[in-house]
C-alpha cells in the first residue's frame, strides 16, 4: 500500500521536475507561433531564424566568452583555495572556507544588487568582464566542494614519496597531484561552465550593453511572435547543459576505472 | 652515517619523540622496534626531513639536515602504504627520481631494467601500476627508491601488510639486498622475530623513547629492563632484592630461586633509587630427571601445567615458597621423560641464567 503511494509520488515528483522542460524541446519544432495545445505541424523554422540573428550570436559568444572565462578562474582559484586547506593547519582556516562557500548560500539578487554597486562606485564600466567577476565569485565555491573531495581522496603519501625521490614541491604538483586530481579539476570546469552558462541574476544586473545568452533570451520574451525561437534556443541551450554534464560523469567514471579507485563520491 | 643528538618532538600537547640520541653506522642494518604508537615513523620521519623537531640535530653523512627539504637529502623512503603511483606504469614509477639526472633514454632504460632485476621484477615495466599484488607494489616501491643509490634507506613497516609466507620471503631478500648493495637500511617494526632476524642493531622505543640500543642477540641475552625483556620472547619475571655490589658482580636474592650473583649490565645503574627484578628465560633453566646434577644451583618445585609441543615441552611449575608461575622450556629428546601435573621435581640454573631487569615507574 504505501509502496504504491510512494511510487505516485516519485511519478507525480518527477513530471513536476521534467514536464516543463519537455514543453520546450515540443514547442520548438512546432508550426505555429502561438503557444499552445493542439500542436500544429513540425518544422525546423524557428531553428533557421536563430542562424539570422546577429544580436543573439553575439550574445551567445558573449556566454560562452564569459562561461569558458568564469569557470577557468573559478577552478584555478578553487584549486589554491583547496590545497591550502586540504593540506595544511592554519589559524583561521575554518572561518576563511566559511567565507569563500558563502556564495553558494546567498540570494543572486543580492550578489548582483552588492555587485552593482561595487562596481559603480569603482567607476567600472558594466561589461562582460564584470559579469565574468560575478560569475566567479558563484562558480568558486562549487568548484572547492568539486576539488576538496579530489584533495580529500588522494594520499599524501604520494606526493611525499614525490618529494622524497628528489622533486621539488612546484614539479611534485605537476607530476603527481595534478594528475591525479584531473578528474575532478575537470568535473570543476565543465560544472562551472554550465552554472555560468545559464545563470540570469547576476548576468541582468552587470551586463550592460553586452548581454548574455539568458538576458537575451529573457528580452526577446516581451516579443511574442519571437517566442517559438526563444524555444528552440532553449532547447539547443537544454542539450548542451545535459551534454557538459554527462560528459564530466563519464570523464570522472573513466577516471576512478583508470586509476583502479574505489567509487566513493556521488554523482559529482 | 646517521647521527642522532638529543631530539624532542612534540604534537601540539604530545611529547612525541623524547631525547632520542643514536648512532647509526655506515652500511648496517637498523632497526626502530616498538609498540604501535611508540614514535618510530615520527622518528623515521624526522630522518627522511617529513617533520620537523622541537630540539636536537640530525646529521647525515656529516652534514646537519637542518633545515635541509626532503628531497635534498641523501635519503630514500620506502612508504608503509608503499605510495607507488597510480597513474603511471611499473617502468614509470621506477624512473620517477631519475628525471633531475637526465639521463638520456636509453641509460633510463637500461638502469630502470637493472633495478626491476633485482627486485625479482625483471618483465614487470610495462605493467600498470594499479594492477599490482601487495607484494609487487613494495617491490616497486624498493627498486624506485634504490634506483637513486641513495646512502640511507628508510624502510616503514615494509613488510607489515604482507601475508606470513611471503613476509619471510621478503625478510631474507631485504636482509640479501642490503648485505650486497652495503646501503645503510633503517627499518621500522614493530614486530621482535623480524627485528631480530634481520638487523645488525636494534633500537627498541616505548612512548617516543629509545628503551636500550644494542644487537639482536645483547637484546635476548642482556636486556636492561623489564618492559625490553617482556617485548623479546618470553622471560619469567621474579621479585628480587639486591644485597650488595662487589666487582661488577650483583649479589641478589630472587624469589623462588635464592641467593644469585648477577654479572652487572652496562645500562644497570644500582644506585639512584631504581627498582629492580630478577628475569629468567625459560630455555635457561632445566627440569632435572632424578639422579641428574649438571647444575650448579637447583630448587625444589611443584609441576602445575604441562604442555607438549613436540620439539618442546613447557612446563608452568611453581618454587617452594614462592606463588609466582614461572615457565620452564625442554627441549625433547629419547631420553628424557615427561613430567606430569603435581609432580615434585627439581629445577637446575646457574648464575648466569638470571639478569637483573629495572623495574619501569
Ligand atoms: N601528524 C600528527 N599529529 C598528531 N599526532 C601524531 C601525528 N603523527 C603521529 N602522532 C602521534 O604520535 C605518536 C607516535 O606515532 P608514530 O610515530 O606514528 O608511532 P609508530 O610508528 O611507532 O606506531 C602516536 O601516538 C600518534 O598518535
Ligand atoms: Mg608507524
Amino acid at each position: 500500500m504505501s509502496k504504491r503511494i510512494l511510487t505516485t509520488f516519485m511519478i507525480v515528483f518527477t513530471l513536476f521536475l521534467y514536464a516543463p522542460t519537455l514543453l520546450l524541446p515540443i514547442f520548438a519544432f512546432n508550426d505555429s507561433s502561438i503557444i499552445a495545445f493542439p500542436l500544429s505541424g513540425f518544422t525546423f523554422e524557428w531553428f533557421y531564424s536563430l542562424t539570422e540573428a546577429d544580436e543573439l550570436r553575439g550574445a551567445a559568444l558573449n556566454s560562452l566568452i564569459i562561461a569558458a572565462a568564469s569557470s577557468v578562474l573559478a577552478t584555478c582559484l578553487a584549486l589554491l583555495a583547496t590545497s591550502a586547506t586540504v593540506r595544511y593547519k592554519f589559524p583561521g582556516k575554518g572561518l576563511m572556507i566559511g567565507v569563500i562557500m558563502v556564495p553558494m548560500f546567498l540570494p543572486e539578487i543580492i550578489i548582483g544588487v552588492s555587485l552593482l554597486t561595487v562596481v559603480l562606485l569603482a567607476g567600472l564600466k558594466l561589461s562582460i568582464y564584470t559579469i565574468i567577476m560575478g560569475h566567479t565569485l558563484i562558480c568558486t565555491p562549487f568548484a572547492i566542494a568539486i576539488l576538496r573531495s579530489s584533495f580529500q581522496q588522494l594520499d599524501p603519501s604520494l606526493e611525499e614519496a614525490s618529494l622524497d625521490l628528489g622533486e621539488t614541491r612546484f614539479d611534485t604538483f605537476r607530476r603527481i597531484t595534478l594528475p591525479l586530481i584531473m578528474p575532478g579539476v575537470t568535473s570543476s570546469l565543465l560544472i562551472a561552465f554550465t552554472i555560468s552558462l545559464d545563470e540570469f541574476v547576476i548576468a541582468f544586473f552587470l551586463s550592460g550593453t553586452e548581454p548574455t545568452l539568458p538576458v537575451y533570451i529573457w528580452s526577446q520574451l516581451r516579443f511574442p511572435q519571437r517566442i517559438p525561437s526563444v524555444m528552440a534556443l532553449g532547447t539547443l541551450l537544454l542539450l548542451l547543459s545535459i551534454g557538459l554534464l554527462t560528459l564530466s560523469e563519464v570523464l570522472r567514471r573513466r577516471s576512478v576505472r583508470r586509476l583502479g579507485q574505489h567509487d566513493t563520491s556521488g554523482a559529482w | 652515517m646517521i647521527e642522532l643528538s638529543n631530539i624532542e618532538k612534540h604534537y601540539g600537547s604530545y611529547h612525541a619523540l623524547r631525547d632520542v640520541t643514536c648512532h647509526i653506522k655506515e652500511g648496517e642494518f637498523f632497526s626502530l622496534l616498538g609498540p604501535s604508537g611508540s614514535g618510530k615513523t615520527t622518528l623515521l620521519r624526522t630522518i627522511a626531513g617529513f617533520e620537523g623537531i622541537d630540539s636536537g640535530s640530525v646529521v647525515i653523512g656529516g652534514q646537519s639536515m637542518a633545515g635541509v627539504p626532503p628531497n635534498k637529502r641523501p635519503t630514500n623512503m620506502v612508504f608503509q602504504s608503499y605510495a607507488i603511483f597510480p597513474h603511471m606504469s611499473v617502468a614509470q614509477n621506477v624512473a620517477y627520481g631519475l628525471r633531475a639526472q637526465r639521463l638520456g633514454k636509453t641509460r633510463t632504460t637500461e638502469m630502470v631494467t637493472e633495478a626491476l632485476g633485482k627486485v625479482g621484477l625483471a618483465g614487470y615495466g610495462e605493467r600498470a601500476a594499479h594492477a599490482l599484488s601487495g607484494g609487487q607494489r613494495q617491490r616497486v616501491a624498493l627498486a624506485r627508491a634504490l634506483i637513486l643509490k641513495p646512502k640511507v634507506l628508510l624502510l616503514d613497516e615494509p613488510l607489515s601488510a604482507l601475508d606470513r609466507k611471503l613476509r619471510e620471503e621478503m625478510q631474507s631478500e631485504l636482509r640479501h639486498l642490503q648485505r650486497s648493495l652495503g646501503i645503510t637500511f633503517v627499518l621500522v617494526t614493530h614486530d621482535q622475530e623480524e627485528a631480530l632476524t634481520m638487523s645488525d642493531r636494534v633500537a627498541v622505543m616505548f612512548e617516543g623513547e629509545i628503551a636500550q640500543l644494542d644487537t639482536p642477540q645483547a637484546l635476548y641475552k642482556r636486556p636492561a629492563s623489564k618492559r625490553v625483556a617482556e617485548f623479546f620472547g618470553a622471560m619469567n619475571i621474579l621479585k628480587a632484592e639486591i644485597l650488595g655490589l662487589k666487582g661488577g658482580i650483583v649479589t641478589t636474592r630472587i624469589e623462588g630461586l635464592g641467593v644469585a650473583e648477577i654479572p652487572l649490565g652496562p645500562e644497570a645503574d644500582t644506585h639512584g633509587g631504581n627498582k629492580y627484578c630478577a628475569g629468567v628465560r625459560p630455555e635457561l633453566m632445566t627440569v632435572l630427571d632424578d639422579g641428574e646434577s649438571a647444575y650448579p644451583k637447583e630448587n625444589p618445585a611443584i609441576v602445575t601445567d604441562v604442555e607438549y609441543r613436540g620439539e618442546l615441552t613447557y612446563y608452568d611449575v611453581k618454587f617452594d615458597g614462592s606463588d609466582t608461575p614461572v615457565v620452564v622450556s625442554m627441549r625433547n629428546t629419547t631420553n628424557r621423560e615427561i613430567k606430569e601435573v603435581g609432580q615434585k621435581v627439581r629445577i637446575g640454573w646457574e648464575n648466569a641464567s638470571a639478569v637483573l631487569l629495572l623495574e619501569q615507574t
